[in-house]
């Protein structure tokens, strides 16, 4: 096990954690700011994808696909938000689930009416393909190390919206008390609408980028969210902070424990069944590390509320 | 005379009651992430039953939706009210585990499409269980047998940690004699394969082997044309079949792969089917679709001999596999799997379609590892 092998592993895992922060971004400030756990979150990754790659497909761009996601998705997440997610903020999360589990199944099989069931082509622009060597004769592929620089852009400028602009401050209030937010004037529906939709474009966005490398096909978003609950789980739910860290220690953890567990367990048993084995408890990781977060600050790393 | 006998015996009772009409039960995919598969058999068989002009073939079509409890609930639900003589359409091998024993021991004919698990080949044979397509393991034996003629001496090998995955690197394993650079489990519905890449290209191999079915293959493909590593890649069919390879581009061009069916093989039933499989759908045939074809046309072909009803002369009729396979020569072994020639087919580019090519022979006659286990 080389240097090398150890830094690309890690710089694997980093591009896997950024991109789960534009999934889990979305969420936890839905879940803050709002009380609603939304399972058709992953259903939005998707639309992104399909969007990207049918407007990739028509005009040849990439960069069209990109924004056509962001805009698909924004759209279709203010148009649930205002036709059934409106509804069921005063409900039991129970109820939420409930509804936002059969908007999955409206967005899959809508989406698999609309293009069809074998997936879909998308392909990394051009400028952006092919390895490229980094100090110390590492050779990485161009686009993954784009996707962390996107990754770290956006949240970076999620930062500067929530903390620095007069809509972050409508959102952290409306994350602390609803009622007074709204008793100041500020029309709290619009401000719903509008947060629901930036989650949107941010899951559609992640569903666009790595759909490049990835497969479009109808039911991709639903993996990515199970792992999305997880990170805004150990980050604290609500927290955008608390989502970054999360999503680059899961993302770290996830890929670091496939490649190394087996080899760890070479050293006592035989090759074969240290594959299986390694891989079964790699999958694993996340989960133990999601448990040991809890055991040791049960409302997450930058949770607020129990 | 005996014929003629027959038939003035059929006509004649043909006058006075209705012919018994003879009911296919088929379960498979047409939801969710494996639906392709699913449509493609389903297409491939309905095409080969228009294509009988026989009107009292009746066929119930379901959705397994990949579950493998709706799979068993189905399966009992046809067998119990809707009465089926016949079943068929299994995609997944888990769930036809779940499934093909009960209908087997209820007396009921089983013909798969495509799962083919090992138990069902060995031990667990049965009599009234057909396998039209492969036994699970043949086509990744072909690409080890593959990759020793191509002079692969050190191979990595890949494949997602679950019992079929288990099977292909056994499979590959069997037959391939040179050297593991390294031996890989994934997790199954993996669609990051950075670190494996990383791994592929630290290990010092030759040649990559992996069997990733669907979407797990396409992004595989994908990350591994854009990560510049240019060691040769084989693969089973599965993740190159006509509905996966215009989603993988061209990155998928020039890998080779096994299969036991092509559109190019050279025969006038090939050559029809792939034709009016076009016309009808619009699409070019996958593999899977060819494997439905097939199986509709061994049913058929044992229903001019006896109804299933008779259920000795029928079983007789589907093990003779008289019927022309798009494979061309097709035969049952003693465990009712098939033993047929077993191809390499190269990724090409066809105008703006990309398609598969056969460029030489893996196995003639291959029968599999499981035969001598079954007491039939």
């Amino acid at each position: 096990m080389s240097a090398i092998l150890i830094i690309e592993q890690i710089l694997n895992g980093l591009q896997f954690g950024v991109m789960l922060f534009l999934m889990a971004a979305g969420l936890t400030l839905i879940f803050g700011v709002m009380g609603l756990i939304n399972l058709a979150h992953g259903s939005l990754y998707m639309v992104g994808a399909f969007a990207a790659a049918s407007m990739a497909g028509l005009t040849g761009s990439f960069f069209i696909g990109l924004l056509a996601a962001l805009i698909a998705a924004a759209l279709a997440g203010a148009i649930i938000e205002i036709v059934v997610i409106r509804r069921l903020y005063k409900a039991a999360h129970l109820d939420q689930v409930l509804a936002t589990f059969a908007l999955i199944l409206i967005f899959s099989e809508g989406t698999r009416w609309l293009f069809g069931s074998f997936p879909l082509f998308l392909e990394i622009p051009k400028l952006l393909s092919g390895p490229i060597s980094l100090p110390g004769g590492i050779q990485y592929p161009l686009y993954r190390l784009s996707l962390i620089a996107i990754g770290l852009a956006v949240a970076l400028g999620l930062w500067a919206l929530i903390e620095k602009t007069r809509i972050g401050i409508q959102i952290r209030a409306g994350e602390n008390d609803r009622e007074m937010i709204a008793a100041l004037g500020v029309d709290i529906s619009k401000l719903y609408t509008l947060v629901f939709a930036l989650g949107a474009a941010l899951a559609g966005t992640a569903g666009a980028l790595v759909g490049a490398i990835q497969s479009v096909q109808v039911g991709m978003g639903e993996p990515v969210l199970i792992l999305a609950f997880v990170v805004i789980v150990i980050g604290g739910i609500g927290s955008i902070r608390g989502a970054f860290i999360g999503a680059l220690l899961v993302g770290l953890t996830d890929t670091l424990g496939g490649v190394f567990l087996p080899e760890l367990l070479k050293l006592f048993m035989e090759t074969g069944s240290a594959q299986k084995t390694g891989s079964a408890f790699a999958s694993m990781g996340i989960y133990i590390l999601m448990g040991g977060v809890l055991i040791w600050k049960p409302t997450g790393l930058f949770g607020a509320r129990a | 005379m005996n014929k003629f006998l027959m038939a003035t015996a059929a006509l004649a009772l043909g006058a006075t009651t209705a012919v018994a009409d003879v009911k296919i039960g088929m379960i498979t995919t047409l939801s969710g992430g494996g639906a392709g598969l699913g449509i493609d058999v389903r297409d491939g068989f309905m095409l080969a039953v228009a294509q009988s002009g026989r009107s009292d073939i009746d066929v119930v079509i379901e959705d397994d939706q990949r579950k493998p409890d709706i799979a068993v609930q189905l399966s009992d639900k046809m067998i119990q009210s809707e009465r089926v003589d016949i079943m068929t359409g299994i995609i997944w091998s888990n769930l036809a585990m779940a499934v093909v024993p009960a209908v087997t021991n209820q007396n009921v004919f089983y013909l798969s499409p495509n799962a083919g698990p090992s138990p069902l080949a060995g031990r667990g044979c049965h009599e009234n269980y057909f396998n039209v397509a492969w036994q699970n393991d043949n086509l990744h034996e072909a690409a080890g047998a593959y990759a020793n003629s191509a002079g692969y001496k050190n191979s990595f090998i890949m494949a997602p940690n679950y019992p079929a995955g288990q099977d292909a690197l056994t499979g590959y394993k069997r037959f391939h004699t040179g050297d593991l650079a390294g031996e890989v489990f994934t997790k199954l519905g993996q669609t990051d394969y950075a670190a494996e890449i990383a791994q592929i290209r630290a290990s010092g191999a030759d040649s990559v082997y992996f069997f990733l079915p669907g979407g797990m293959g396409i992004s595989f493909l994908k990350q591994y044309a854009d990560s510049g590593i240019d060691i040769p890649v084989v693969g089973p069919a599965f993740s190159f079949d006509q509905g996966i390879l215009q989603a993988v581009g061209a990155a998928a061009l020039g890998v080779v792969n096994t299969s036991q069916w092509n559109k190019d093989i050279d025969n006038p039933t090939n050559a029809a089917f792939v034709e009016t499989f076009q016309a009808a759908y619009g699409r070019l045939p996958s593999l899977y679709a060819s494997q439905g074809f097939d199986t509709a046309n061994l049913l058929i072909s044992a229903l001019e001999t006896a109804h299933p009803s008779d259920a000795d002369s029928f079983r007789n009729a589907l093990r003779a596999a008289n019927f022309d396979s798009t494979r061309g020569k097709f035969a049952f072994g003693p465990n009712h799997h098939p033993i047929q020639t077993i191809y390499a087919r190269e990724v090409i580019q066809e105008g703006d379609v990309f398609t598969n090519k056969i460029i030489g022979v893996a196995f003639e006659n291959h029968s599999d590892a499981y035969a001598g286990d079954c007491k039939m």
